[in-house]
């Protein structure tokens, strides 16, 4: 199995992808000649050529726009945003144009659209932020959020082969940073499944994207310091969101901890939150608590993008806190 | 292409189809019975007909919330527009939208508009490089009022198009009015039509009242976009005759400007041209209003025998469970496509040299300067006479 980085591991599935499957192109701002701006596409046009590796204008409606139209042709249109920051210039196109269509008039919009999210790198307020739940909250997408390389592969995969739209966010303080081995080949992983990344008894982490690594190390400080065992859950797909496996993790701890980039108000935490108060009241022990950013714009400077963001500390203090409840 | 005695009473036939089949939406919407609002093409009829049927069965529309003309000559039937607009079960969207929000992929070829004004352009845009790339020569056609022309969206799609040669048709419908704003406050430019030029693309302006000159520029437009040559840019001036909607009054326009339109009535105009060109004959016409009026009383009964849907409806679609088949209909070998490629790309052709160079292997300098695959020969010869004189120069 190669050793592959979350980036590459990417690009190798939208590759397989590619060549598996004539109807899959791409179109995106700087992603042919360039490779895309964190090169997660080089090397693609000149393999499959102009007409499957479109660079566009700096359009985000145009893009989302065409996208839309070669898919209603059969095509599985691959569109990338620069910055996921870019998708609020596409946002009418995305929730009123793709997510309404199949339910509106029977007309599959089976495209993806990726870019690169999050924080932890100081790109400051335009370039950190973490959109998801604006489209989390639109019936009729999917919204995936990979954390591990292989993961990342195989659900690129399944992405482009969904007959509905797929919103793919890719977490970019991963990018380069996150390297694991990544099974060869044509392996799938399918939409709207959490993994478990880690066992325990004690209480149940969920989360997702680049706050998988914050909360392991967290949960790797409190078993070895304080004897706590805690379960973590990947969601890898925010929507259509896995119940089953956080209702069935909360049946063996009875405590939940939501862990998120995203922001306070109206993040997945809330989701969660209201999910297991409707389904699995009983099982509680304790309520559910969340860690999560600040309801601020994502700051600049790095002391104040430190302070904003949730980090392994914040996690096991709250974890602590569900624990000693 | 001449137009056929038969075609010209075709084209007749449709826009008093359009103005008939709207009366009787009135008197519905007057009854009670329309879920929602109403709109109103009347004296815009020539446009929505004429740019319809200089398409061919294969090319792709996306109709505006005005152009009920454009989906019946597409094929639908006046009940399945009295259906959406009375939210019926048996509407092409079985009650889960209303008004011209309907589409077929698979035998009529109608994109579904929403309500957000501009956004089709881009997606139009889509359908005509989607199309080009699986090898199939269709054209794609949409429309814009003047007031939506203003969006954002609209420039990013038209220019888009105009970058990549996308084969599509954009007609304008100057109608003077959106909603209570007049041009002036659109605009500042004297024609919309000459935006085109920052396009780099055609700007044609069309008397949209007059069903043959919309016919002829629209054909004009459709043949330049199925050569490969791109998008037009077609501005077809009219007037809005009625309010925005049924609720709309329209105190706002002049009663000049009202009578002065209503002289220019687009059917009235082809009456008399088909009589002083001997087209038709009295009779002929009364035979064709007698046909819509029968047609359009069955097609009503047959819309209100349609019960209002189930209610558990609502919960249902959402997402595409692989009740849709998905597949991408191609007219050429895949292969082309596939890596290694060796076939020049038909999809690239007339673009930036660059690109093209980048796009493909890297080659050695042959002896003779000779233009790259995909790159646009007419530029690059250019580019070497220009050379050549620089050289001459120093
Ligand atoms: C993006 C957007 N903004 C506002 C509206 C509300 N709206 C619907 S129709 C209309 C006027 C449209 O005028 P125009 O484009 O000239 O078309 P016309 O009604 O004259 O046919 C407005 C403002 C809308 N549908 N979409």
């Amino acid at each position: 199995m190669p050793t592959l980085t979350y980036l590459q591991a990417i690009g190798r599935g939208l590759w397989e992808e590619m060549e598996r499957d004539p109807a899959v192109v791409m179109l995106g701002e700087d992603i042919g000649v360039y490779g895309g701006a964190f090169k997660v596409t080089e090397g693609f046009l000149s393999h499959f050529g102009p007409e499957r590796v479109l660079d566009t204008p700096i359009s985000e409606n145009a893009i989302v726009g065409a996208a839309i139209g070669m898919s209603y042709l059969g095509l599985r249109p691959v569109a990338e945003f620069q910055f996921i920051d870019f998708i609020a210039c596409a946002f009418n196109q995305i929730t009123n144009f793709v997510a309404k269509s199949h339910y509106r008039w029977g007309a599959p919009v089976p495209l993806v659209l990726r870019g690169p999210c999050g924080g932890g790198v100081h790109g400051g307020p335009f370039h950190s932020q973490n959109p998801e739940m604006y489209f989390v909250h639109t019936p009729g997408l999917k919204v995936v959020c990979p954390a591990g390389a292989a993961d990342a592969k195989g659900l690129i995969k399944a992405a482009i082969r969904d007959p509905n739209p797929v919103l793919f966010f890719e977490h970019k303080f991963l990018y380069r940073r996150i390297k694991e081995e990544v099974p060869d080949g044509d392996v799938v992983v399918p939409l709207g499944q959490a993994a478990v990344k880690r066992e325990g008894k004690h209480l149940t982490m969920v989360t997702y994207a680049a706050m998988l690594y914050t909360c392991l190390e967290a949960a790797e400080k409190l078993s070895q310091q304080d004897g706590l065992e805690c379960e973590v859950i990947d969601l890898r797909t925010l929507l259509p969101l896995d119940k089953e496996t956080i209702l069935g993790s909360l049946k063996r701890t009875n405590k939940l901890l939501v862990v998120h980039e995203d922001t306070r108000t109206g993040g997945l935490a809330g989701e969660i939150a209201a999910v297991i108060m409707e389904e699995a009241f009983e099982e509680l022990d304790a309520p559910v608590m969340r860690v999560t950013s600040l309801d601020t714009p994502v700051p600049y400077s790095p002391p104040l993008e430190e302070y904003f963001l949730p980090n392994a500390e914040k996690v096991m203090k709250a974890a602590r806190d569900l624990a000693r409840y | 292409m001449e137009l056929t005695k038969q075609q010209h009473l075709e084209l007749y036939y449709w826009m008093q189809l359009n103005r008939k089949l709207e009366d009787l939406l009135t008197n519905l919407f007057r009854q009670n019975k329309i879920v929602g609002g109403l709109y109103s093409s009347l004296g815009q009829e020539a446009i929505s007909v004429a740019t319809t049927y200089a398409l061919e069965k294969r090319d792709w529309i996306a109709p505006m919330i005005r152009n009920l003309g454009a989906v019946l000559v597409k094929g639908y039937q006046p009940r399945d527009l009295i259906m959406q607009y009375t939210a019926k079960a048996g509407s092409p969207t079985g009650g889960k939208d209303g008004t011209a929000h309907f589409g077929d992929l698979k035998q009529k070829r109608v994109i579904s508009p929403i309500s957000m004004l501009g956004d089709l352009i881009p997606v139009m845009t889509g359908i005509g490089l989607g199309a080009r790339y699986l090898g199939r020569e269709e054209v794609a056609l949409t429309w814009i009022g003047e007031g939506g022309s203003s969006t954002g969206v609209f420039h990013e799609g038209l220019n888009f198009a105009a970058v990549r040669k996308a084969p599509l048709v954009l007609v304008l419908e100057n109608n003077l009015w959106a909603y209570s704003t007049p041009i002036y406050l659109q605009t500042a430019a004297k024609h919309f039509a000459d935006r085109a030029k920052g396009y780099g693309i055609p700007g044609v302006i069309v008397d949209g009242n007059d069903v043959l000159e919309v016919y002829r520029v629209t054909q004009e437009a459709v043949a330049r976009a199925r050569r490969g040559d791109g998008p037009t840019l077609i501005e077809a001036k009219t007037f809005r005759r009625k309010g925005h909607a049924q609720h709309d009054p329209a105190k706002y326009v002049p009663q000049w400007m009202l009578k002065e339109w209503e002289a220019k009535d687009p059917i009235l105009r082809y009456e008399k041209h088909l009589t002083e060109k001997k087209l038709w004959t009295e009779k002929g016409k009364q035979e064709i209003l007698a046909r819509i009026d029968t047609e359009l009383k069955q097609e009503l009964a047959a819309a209100e025998a349609s019960p209002l849907p189930q209610p558990e409806v609502a919960a249902q679609g959402v997402y595409c469970d692989g009740c849709h088949e998905i597949r991408a209909e191609w007219k050429r070998s895949p292969d082309e496509v596939k890596p290694p490629r060796n076939i020049p790309s038909k999809w690239f052709k007339g673009r930036d040299p660059a690109l093209a160079v980048a796009a493909i292997p890297p080659v050695a300098k042959p002896e003779k300067e000779t233009v790259m695959v995909g790159a646009n020969p007419r530029r690059e010869k250019k580019q070497r006479k220009q050379t050549k004189q620089e050289r001459q120069r120093k």
